[in-house]
């Protein structure tokens, strides 16, 4: 059962109190640092930090819309092998539900994780945050991300279609829905390992033991209604955008097999790409035997292949983050593409990514008594 | 393109239950169409979906993967493990248009050799109806 508490928020200042918050976590004897998104040195960008020295707190800035790369893989790379002690982890709920479709990879390994999920506001696409070049999250144009006006044309298409924005999985929750946040922001405790840290900080931090505030019941519902009537009509737009082969093949006709898209993307797991092996590093006879037959071929090859096969590959693990549209030179809308197939095949599978680290993956499982319908030529 | 379409279809099947049904078709002198290109594979647990997607980009009009009945695979559970993934292409072909009937499962069993051989035609039949596949458009792999 979770354990909610409150912060008193002083001078009006969410983010400030939130980094107290999270030094203190820092400060306690089993966690070894801190993994947040932050700004070090003279960087403009918010990337993941990983703090060691509770006096940089104030490098920490998880409020920030801005959102280069989900860290799920970083949260991999850091957890991955046994540590002493735990690192904290301050993620969007996509880097959680990534990070635990890793895990079922033995990629990461959550006993060495303490994760602290924030509601989330959103966030904008890396260009338009270099655009506005914001220096700080409480200098941006109109401050945070709304979180009530889900129709900020700036939040990336994969924000203004997420029905996830409330942490699942997190050991300790940062709440902001439905709360006056100048005033008071929502601590809750929700696994044993969150509940127990919880107890370890300054008792004048976390005090009275409270109720979630009824304006949050409602908060959550509003946004997610209106989070579903996007994500609904997105899925219609891209289903008509790729109904045939023809359009198929023109959804992709700017792409330049950069492979941006599958560097970005936290689920794909594959250590090597297959598309950089020797396999893809075709002789200039090949590319003749296609023309040849073909009449002609576009170049670069293979690039429906490759989408193809990132869609075999990991569609079962797409979290919705965004990061794969985000990171296209071309502006191809490749995560609405991903979200659609993902929402159908993992339906097939009536498994959800992200959802349950005790769910296996679809494809490392079986029952001898399914799927009958796909076996017979009838 | 007025002549008649030559539909291609391409067969993986397991070297345990139905290669060897094929073999049995063969000796016993059952006919089955030219169409048909087998490749054999020890298990259908090791058909990489990769492998289908390409057989279709690459212009084949149907892809059938063929291994033992439930039960009787040789490596014990290739057979489920394949099914689980026929399932998934046959939610993500759609996409680039291949409609998912053109992707066949079959459990033929190493002594079914009649069967294969019926199977086979009735393959083609399908693969005539369904048409060419709409990603070849016109490129046929040369036969
Ligand atoms: S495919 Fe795109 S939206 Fe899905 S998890 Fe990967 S980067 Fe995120
Ligand atoms: S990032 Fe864009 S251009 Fe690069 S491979 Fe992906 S879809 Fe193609
Ligand atoms: S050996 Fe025939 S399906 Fe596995």
């Amino acid at each position: 059962m979770a354990k909610t508490t409150f912060l008193d928020v002083a001078d009006k200042n969410p983010l400030q109190t939130i980094r107290e918050f999270l030094k203190s976590i820092l400060n306690t004897d089993d966690v070894q640092a801190l993994l947040v998104p932050g700004r070090s040195g003279s960087s403009q960008s918010i990337m993941p930090v990983l703090i060691n020295d509770p006096d940089l707190i104030d490098d920490a800035d998880p409020l920030s819309p801005c959102f280069p790369v989900n860290s799920a893989r970083l949260a991999s790379k850091l957890s991955h092998k046994p540590i002493k002690g735990k690192i904290a982890m301050v993620l969007r709920p996509c880097e959680i539900r990534a990070l635990i479709e890793l895990s079922k990879l033995k990629q990461a390994d959550l006993a060495n994780t303490v994760i602290i999920g924030i509601d989330c506001l959103g966030a904008y696409s890396t260009k338009y945050w270099a655009q506005i070049n914001a220096t700080d999250a409480d200098s941006l144009p109109g401050g945070l991300p709304d979180p009530g006006n889900p129709n900020d044309p700036h939040l990336a298409a994969a924000c203004r279609a997420c029905e996830h924005f409330v942490p699942e999985n997190a050991d300790i929750l940062i709440g902001l829905f439905g709360i006056n946040t100048t005033e008071k922001i929502m601590i809750q405790g929700i696994t044993d390992a969150g509940m127990a840290l919880l107890k370890n900080l300054p008792q004048e931090m976390v005090e009275e033991t409270s109720e979630e505030p009824v304006a949050r019941e409602k908060a959550v519902t509003d946004l997610l209604a209106s989070r579903i009537e996007y994500r609904d009509t997105m899925f219609e737009t891209t289903r008509q955008a790729i109904d045939s082969h023809e359009k198929f093949v023109r959804y992709f006709d700017r792409c330049i097999n950069c492979y941006n898209c599958r560097v970005a993307c936290p689920v794909c797991y594959c250590k090597e790409c297959v598309f950089n092996t020797d396999v893809f590093d075709h002789d200039p006879y090949q590319y003749l035997q296609w023309a040849r037959r073909k009449g002609a071929v576009k170049l670069p090859a293979d690039t429906v292949f490759y989408h193809m096969t990132r869609v075999a590959h990991m569609s079962l693990s797409c979290v919705g983050c965004g990061q794969c549209s985000n990171v296209c030179p071309n502006d191809i809308p490749v995560m609405e593409l991903f979200r659609l197939t993902a929402a159908d095949v993992q339906h097939a599978f009536e498994y959800e990514a992200g959802r349950d680290k005790e769910e296996p993956l679809p494809l490392s499982v079986f029952k001898e008594d399914e799927f009958t319908d796909v076996v017979g030529i009838g | 393109m007025t002549e008649k379409h030559h539909p291609l279809i391409l067969a993986f099947v397991c070297n345990w239950c139905t290669y060897t049904a094929a073999d049995l078709a063969g000796t016993s002198r059952l006919a089955y169409p030219e169409n048909i290109r087998l490749i054999r594979v020890m298990c259908t647990g090791m058909v990489d979906p990769q492998y289908i997607i390409k057989a279709f980009l690459e212009g084949a009009d149907m892809v059938l993967v063929s291994g033992c009945h439930p039960g009787d695979c040789h490596y014990i559970n290739g057979n489920y493990k394949a099914r689980r993934r026929i399932r998934l292409l046959k939610e993500i072909l759609p996409r680039i248009g291949i409609e998912k009937e053109r992707l066949r499962l079959t459990w033929i069993g190493a002594s079914d050799g009649i069967q294969f051989s019926k199977t086979m035609q009735e393959l083609v039949v399908q693969a005539r109806k369904y048409g060419p596949n709409p990603v070849s458009a016109g490129a046929r792999i040369s036969e």
